[in-house]
C-alpha cells in the first residue's frame, strides 16, 4: 500500500500538470460555443500564444509578461476569425480550420529564430502547504497558472449560471434572433466571446512553452487543441465538467505511461490508444440520453447570425 | 463607413472572380513575404506555381499528390452537405491501409497477384473504411456521440494501430525488426498509367470517385435526400426521409472513398506499410472540401492547387532556402482570402454615411 | 444552383490555372530549362546549364526540423562543418521536415535531377524511396543513415549510438542513489532496444545492483509526452535518466524535480545545467568529410559504415564538473577502450531477461546480432513490445 501511494503522489500530480492546458484552453472554446461560435482554430491560437509568450519571455525574463503576450496572442489570431466570421460571415468551420492550419506555419515561421532556445526550468511550490504529506506534492505543488485554472472554472461556472450577462451570452448561442429582436448587439457579444476564447488558449499556449516543457519547438502543442475542442463537447459544456475531463484524458494518458514503467507487458501503442478510447466510452455514456445533449448544446453553434438580414 | 449588404441574387461575377481575387491575394502576399524574407518575389512565386508543373514528371507528381486529396475530400463533402461533421478521413485512410495492405500481406506468399489480387485488396481497403467509419456511425446511432470528436480519437487509435502492426506482428522477417511490413510484389502493385512515372490507377479512381460524387450529389435521389437533410432537418423530417440512414449512407461512403486512397497510398507509391502512410491528407482534405465550395467537380480544382502549395513548398526549400513553415502559411492564407472573396458572392460591399 | 455552381466552378478552376500560367510566364525562371522532355529514359541525367567543373552539389534530406535540437541537429551541424570545410568546392543544400513515404521519393528525385551528386537521407524510412530514385540516377551517390539495403550508388552509413549510451551508463551507474535508471523510448526497434541495454550494460560495469526502465513515446519528437514519460519514471523513483527521443524535455523534467539525465544526439546542457551529466552527442562531420572527399576524389564506393568513439563519431561530451572523480575516470577508460576499437559493449557473457546467455565469455556480438537486437539484458525491466 506504501509503494501504491508513494506512486500515486506524483501521478496525481503529473496528471494536474498535464490537464491544466486542456482546462485552460476548453474553458475558452467553452465560452466561444456558448455564445454560438464553433472556432476549430485552437491548434493555430495556442501555436500562435506559445511562440508570442516564448518570445516575450526570452526577452524580458518575465514569466508574467510572457502569459500576457501568449493571451494577447491568442485574442489576436482570434479577432482575425471573428472578423471574418462575424462581420464577412464566412463558413464557421472552414475559416476555424484556416486559422489551425495558417497559425501552425506563422508560429514555425515566426519561431525560427528560437528554435533549440529554452528557458530556465520552475520549480514552484507553495512554502508550507507543499510539505503536507500526500496532499501537499499533489495539490501545492503547482505553476500559479494551475490554480489561476481552477479559479476561472468557478468565476466561470458562477458567470454562466447566475450572472445577467451569462445569460445574454447564452441567449446569444441559443437564438441570436430572439436575443437580436430584444436589442442586445448579438454580434459584439459573439466577438467578445471569441476573444476571449482566444485569450484563455493564449494561455493554454504560453503555459506549454513556459511550464510545461519551457523551450519552443514548432508545432509543440501536438493535437492539445483538438482535444481540448473535443472537452468542451464532452463536457456539455459546463466548466466544472471540463475540469472532470481534462483530468481525466491526463490521467488516463499518465496512468498508461506508470503502466508502462512499471514493466506491464501490453504494447506501448496499444497503452497509447488508452486516453482516447477513455475519451469515447465516457461520452458515449454521456450522450446516451439525447435529451441531455439537446438540453446543453447551444442551439445555434457553428450557424452564422447577419443581424442586416434577420 | 464600409458596410456588407446583401444582394438579391447570388452574383454570377463574383462566383467566377472569387477564386481568381482569392489567388491572386495570396500571390501578393506571398511576394511580399518573399521580399521580406529577402528572396526575389518573382522567383518565390515561380517556384509555386511554376516549377511543379513545368513537365510532365511533375504533373504525374501532382496527381500522385491529389489522389487521396481527392477522394477523402470528396467523402467529405458528401458529409458536411448532409451536416454531419465528421473529421475521420484520416483514420479512415489509415484503417485502409491497413486492410487492403493486411490483404496484401495474406496473398503475397509466392503467388503472381495480377488484377484480381489487386481488386481484393481495394476491396479490402474500401471495407476496412466503410468499418472504421462505421464505428463513428454506431456511436452517433445508439449513443448520440457527436461524430466530430469520436472521428477524430479514431484517427488516433488508427495511427496508434498501424504503428503497432508494423513494429510487431507485421514488420517484414527479413528486415531486421525495423518497423515495416516488407515491399510488396510487384505483381500486387498498382499498375502506372505513364511508364516511369508515378502515377498509378488510383487517380483514375480519384477522378471516377468525383464524377460519381458529383452524379451522385446532383442526381440522385438518395443524394437529394441527404442535402435536404442537411440544408432543412426538419422539413426532411416531414418529409419521411431517414436521418438514420443519412448518417450510415454518408458515414460507410466517405468512409469506403478514404479507405480506398489509403490503400491506393500502400499499394501504389509507397508499396508498403510503414509506420507513417499520410502525411495528414485527411486533414487537409477538410481545406480542399471546403475551397472546393463542397462540390466534387470544384474538389478536383481544390486539390490541384493544395498539392501544387505542397510540392512548391517543398521545392521552395530546396531552391530558395526557404523554411518549411512556408506551405501551411500559403495553405492557410488561400482559404482565408477564398472565404473571404466567396463572401462577396452573397453580399455587396457599400459606403455608408 | 447546382449547375450554376459546377459551371462556376469549372470557369474558377481554369481560371485559377490559367492566371497561375500567365503569372510564372511573367515571373523569372530560376533554374535553366531541364529536359522537357518526360523522362522515358531513365539514364537522363541531370543536364543543368552549369558544366562539370562547378562545385559539387551536395543535398541533405532529414525528417525533422534542424531546430529539434536533437537528431535532425546534428546532421545539419555536420552539414555546416563541411560547408566550412570545403569552402567553395561544395554546395549544399537540405529540406527538412520531409515525411517517411511517398512524399519522400519525390523530394530525393526532385535533388536528383536539380543536379545533386551526393545525397544524404537521415532516416531509415527513407530507404525504399532511395532505391527506386538511385535506380534512375545511376551517376548520383546516395549515402542512407540507419537503413540495411545498399545498391551500387547507394550506401548505407550509420552511428554506433549505443557506444555513446554505454558510456552515459557508467557515469549514471556511479550517480545513481536510488539504482533505478529509465529510458525515454521511441519505438521499439533495435537501435532503440540496443541503446536500452548498453545504457544498462554501462551502469552495470561500475555498479551491478541498477535495474533499468524503459518508457515508450511512441513518437521521435514529443516534448510533452516525452517530459509526462520522464515525470511518471521520476514519480517511480528514478534518478538517471537518458533518452532516445529527439527533445531536451527530459532533461527539463530532470532539473525541475533535482535529479539527472544526459543529451542526446546533441549537447543539450543548456537545457538543464545542473540535472546533465554529459551529453551522447553523434558527430557526423568526420563521415561526412571523408564521404564529400570521396565523391571529389573519384574513389566514391558503396558499402556499409558503422562509425563509433574510434573515428570521433560518437563521443560523452560535457560532463558536469560535479561527476565525481572515480565516475569520470571509470567512463574515460571506457572511452580509451572504444578509441582503440575494442568491442566492449556487447561481448559475452551476456545474459539476456530470461537468464539465457546470448553472448559466451569471450565472443563479440556480430553486426546481425546488433542490427536486429531484439532482446533486453539482464537488469532491464519490462517487456520489449512485440
Amino acid at each position: 500500500m506504501d509503494t501504491f501511494l508513494l506512486l500515486l503522489a506524483p501521478a496525481l500530480a503529473a496528471t494536474i500538470n498535464a490537464g491544466t492546458p486542456l482546462m485552460l484552453a476548453a474553458f475558452g472554446l467553452l465560452v466561444n460555443e456558448k455564445s454560438g461560435v464553433l472556432n476549430l482554430g485552437a491548434e493555430g491560437m495556442m501555436l500562435v500564444a506559445a511562440i508570442a509568450g516564448f518570445a516575450v519571455t526570452s526577452a524580458t525574463g518575465s514569466a508574467t509578461l510572457g502569459f500576457a503576450a501568449g493571451a494577447l496572442g491568442g485574442m489576436a489570431a482570434a479577432a482575425f476569425f471573428a472578423v471574418m466570421v462575424l462581420w464577412l460571415n464566412t463558413n464557421q468551420y472552414a475559416t476555424g480550420l484556416a486559422l489551425s492550419i495558417f497559425g501552425a506555419g506563422l508560429s514555425a515561421f515566426v519561431g525560427i529564430p528560437y528554435t533549440g532556445m529554452s528557458l530556465k526550468a520552475s520549480s514552484t511550490a507553495i512554502p508550507v502547504l507543499s510539505k503536507i504529506p500526500f496532499i501537499g506534492p499533489v495539490l501545492f505543488n503547482h505553476h500559479p497558472m494551475v490554480y489561476i485554472a481552477l479559479v476561472l472554472c468557478a468565476s466561470l461556472a458562477w458567470f454562466l449560471n447566475h450572472s445577467r450577462t451569462g445569460l445574454v451570452l447564452k441567449a446569444a448561442g441559443e437564438s441570436p434572433e430572439s436575443a437580436h429582436a430584444l436589442g442586445y448587439n448579438v454580434r459584439m457579444i459573439r466577438f467578445a466571446a471569441v476573444l476571449f476564447g482566444g485569450a484563455c488558449c493564449g494561455l493554454a499556449g504560453a503555459y506549454l512553452a513556459l511550464v510545461y516543457t519551457p523551450m519552443w519547438q514548432e508545432g509543440m502543442t501536438s493535437g492539445k487543441g483538438w482535444i481540448a475542442l473535443a472537452l468542451t463537447t464532452f463536457a456539455c459544456w459546463k466548466p466544472w465538467r471540463v475540469v472532470a475531463g481534462a483530468l481525466l484524458f491526463g490521467g488516463v494518458t499518465i496512468l498508461q505511461l506508470n503502466l508502462q514503467g512499471l514493466g506491464i507487458a501490453v504494447p506501448s501503442q496499444i497503452m497509447a490508444m488508452l486516453p482516447y478510447l477513455a475519451t469515447i466510452v465516457v461520452l458515449a455514456l454521456i450522450s446516451r440520453n439525447p435529451d441531455w445533449i439537446r438540453l446543453n448544446i447551444p442551439a445555434s453553434l457553428g450557424r452564422n447570425f447577419n443581424p442586416n438580414a434577420a | 463607413m464600409l458596410k456588407l449588404e446583401p444582394r438579391s441574387a447570388p452574383s454570377r461575377l463574383m462566383s467566377y472572380a472569387s477564386p481568381l481575387l482569392a489567388v491572386l491575394l495570396t500571390t501578393l502576399c506571398g511576394a511580399i513575404l518573399f521580399a521580406l524574407l529577402g528572396k526575389n518575389p518573382l522567383a518565390g512565386l515561380s517556384v509555386f506555381f511554376w516549377e511543379p508543373v513545368k513537365n510532365l514528371r511533375g504533373w504525374t507528381e501532382i496527381g500522385v499528390k491529389c489522389t487521396p486529396l481527392i477522394l477523402c475530400a470528396v467523402g467529405y463533402a458528401i458529409c458536411y452537405r448532409s451536416s454531419v461533421m465528421s473529421i475521420g478521413a484520416e483514420g479512415m485512410l489509415v484503417a485502409g491501409a491497413i486492410g487492403g495492405g493486411g490483404m496484401v500481406l495474406a496473398l503475397d506468399q509466392g503467388s503472381n497477384g495480377g488484377a484480381g489480387a489487386i481488386a481484393l485488396a481495394l476491396a479490402a481497403g474500401m471495407l476496412a473504411g466503410m468499418a472504421w467509419a462505421g464505428l463513428t456511425a454506431l456511436l452517433k446511432d445508439r449513443f448520440n456521440t457527436n461524430e466530430i470528436l469520436v472521428s477524430l480519437m479514431l484517427v488516433y487509435v488508427a495511427q496508434l494501430l498501424l504503428s503497432y502492426l508494423v513494429t510487431g506482428p507485421w514488420r517484414d522477417p527479413m528486415g531486421f525488426n525495423f518497423p515495416q511490413s516488407k515491399m510488396f510484389s510487384s505483381g500486387f502493385l498498382l499498375p502506372t498509367l505513364v511508364r516511369t512515372t508515378r502515377l498509378n490507377l488510383g487517380f483514375v479512381f480519384a477522378i471516377l470517385a468525383a464524377l460519381a460524387g458529383w452524379l451522385f450529389l446532383s442526381k440522385s435521389f438518395a443524394g437529394f435526400r441527404l442535402q435536404v437533410g442537411g440544408m432543412a432537418p426538419l422539413a426532411a423530417r416531414y418529409a419521411g426521409f431517414s436521418q438514420r440512414k443519412a448518417l450510415w449512407t454518408t458515414l460507410l461512403l466517405s468512409g469506403a472513398l478514404a479507405g480506398l486512397a489509403g490503400v491506393i497510398e500502400a499499394i501504389g507509391p509507397v508499396g508498403q506499410l510503414m509506420s507513417s502512410m499520410s502525411p495528414g491528407y485527411g486533414f487537409a482534405a477538410i481545406i480542399v472540401a471546403y475551397v472546393g465550395r463542397l462540390h466534387p467537380i470544384g474538389i478536383l480544382f481544390s486539390s490541384f492547387i493544395m498539392a501544387l502549395f505542397y510540392i512548391g513548398g517543398e521545392l521552395a526549400q530546396s531552391r530558395l532556402g526557404l523554411p518549411n513553415a512556408i506551405t501551411g502559411v500559403f495553405q492557410g492564407m488561400l482559404l482565408f482570402f477564398l472565404l473571404g472573396a466567396d463572401v462577396l458572392i452573397a453580399y455587396r460591399v457599400r459606403w455608408s454615411k | 444552383m447546382l449547375d450554376l455552381k459546377k459551371r462556376s466552378t469549372l470557369k474558377a478552376g481554369l481560371l485559377v490555372f490559367a492566371s497561375s500560367v500567365m503569372l510564372t510566364a511573367c515571373g523569372e525562371k530560376t533554374e535553366t530549362k531541364t529536359a522537357a522532355a518526360p523522362a522515358a529514359t531513365p539514364a537522363a541525367t541531370t543536364t543543368a546549364a552549369a558544366p562539370a567543373a562547378g562545385p559539387l552539389k551536395v543535398a541533405f534530406v532529414y525528417i525533422g526540423p534542424v531546430g529539434d535540437a536533437g537528431w535532425t541537429f546534428a546532421h545539419d551541424k555536420g552539414r555546416k562543418a563541411i560547408e566550412a570545410d570545403f569552402g567553395d568546392k561544395i554546395q549544399t543544400t537540405f529540406v527538412e521536415k520531409v515525411p517517411e513515404g511517398a512524399d519522400a521519393e519525390r523530394v530525393f528525385r526532385d535533388l536528383a535531377s536539380q543536379g545533386n551528386k551526393l545525397i544524404f537521407g537521415t532516416t531509415f524510412g527513407y530507404m525504399e524511396p532511395m532505391l527506386k530514385v538511385a535506380k534512375d540516377f545511376p551517376d548520383v551517390k546516395f549515402e542512407h543513415a540507419t537503413g540495411y539495403k545498399t545498391a551500387p550508388n547507394l550506401a548505407i552509413y550509420d552511428s554506433r549510438t549505443y557506444q555513446g549510451a554505454y558510456l552515459a551508463g557508467v557515469l549514471a551507474g556511479k550517480t545513481t542513489k536510488t539504482n533505478k535508471l529509465g529510458v525515454v523510448a521511441s519505438f521499439p526497434i533495435p537501435e532503440v532496444i540496443r541503446n536500452i541495454n548498453a545504457f544498462t550494460l554501462g551502469a552495470q560495469s561500475v555498479n551491478p545492483e541498477v535495474t533499468t526502465r524503459a518508457v515508450w513515446v511512441s513518437s521521435w519528437f514529443d516534448p510533452a509526452k516525452e517530459r509526462d514519460a520522464a515525470m511518471t519514471m521520476i514519480g517511480q523513483g528514478v534518478d538517471v535518466l537518458i533518452q532516445n527521443t529527439d527533445s531536451p524535455a527530459t532533461l527539463q523534467a530532470a532539473e525541475e524535480k533535482g535529479v539527472h539525465a544526459f543529451g542526446w544526439d546533441s549537447d543539450m546542457s543548456a537545457f538543464g545545467p545542473k540535472a546533465h551529466l554529459g551529453s551522447a552527442i553523434i558527430n557526423w562531420e568526420p563521415y561526412y568529410k571523408k564521404t564529400v572527399q570521396s565523391v571529389l576524389d573519384g574513389t566514391w564506393k558503396s558499402g556499409q559504415t558503422w562509425w563509433g568513439v574510434k573515428e570521433n563519431s560518437i563521443d560523452l561530451v560535457n560532463v558536469n564538473p560535479s561527476v565525481p572523480e572515480d565516475a569520470k575516470k571509470a567512463m574515460e577508460e571506457k572511452k580509451a577502450q572504444l578509441a582503440e576499437g575494442k568491442a566492449i559493449v556487447f561481448a559475452g557473457p551476456l545474459v539476456d531477461q530470461s537468464g539465457k546467455e546470448v553472448l559466451p565469455a569471450g565472443k563479440e556480438a556480430d553486426v546481425a546480432m546488433l542490427k536486429s537486437m531484439n532482446f533486453y539484458v539482464k537488469g532491464v525491466e519490462g517487456s520489449i513490445p512485440k
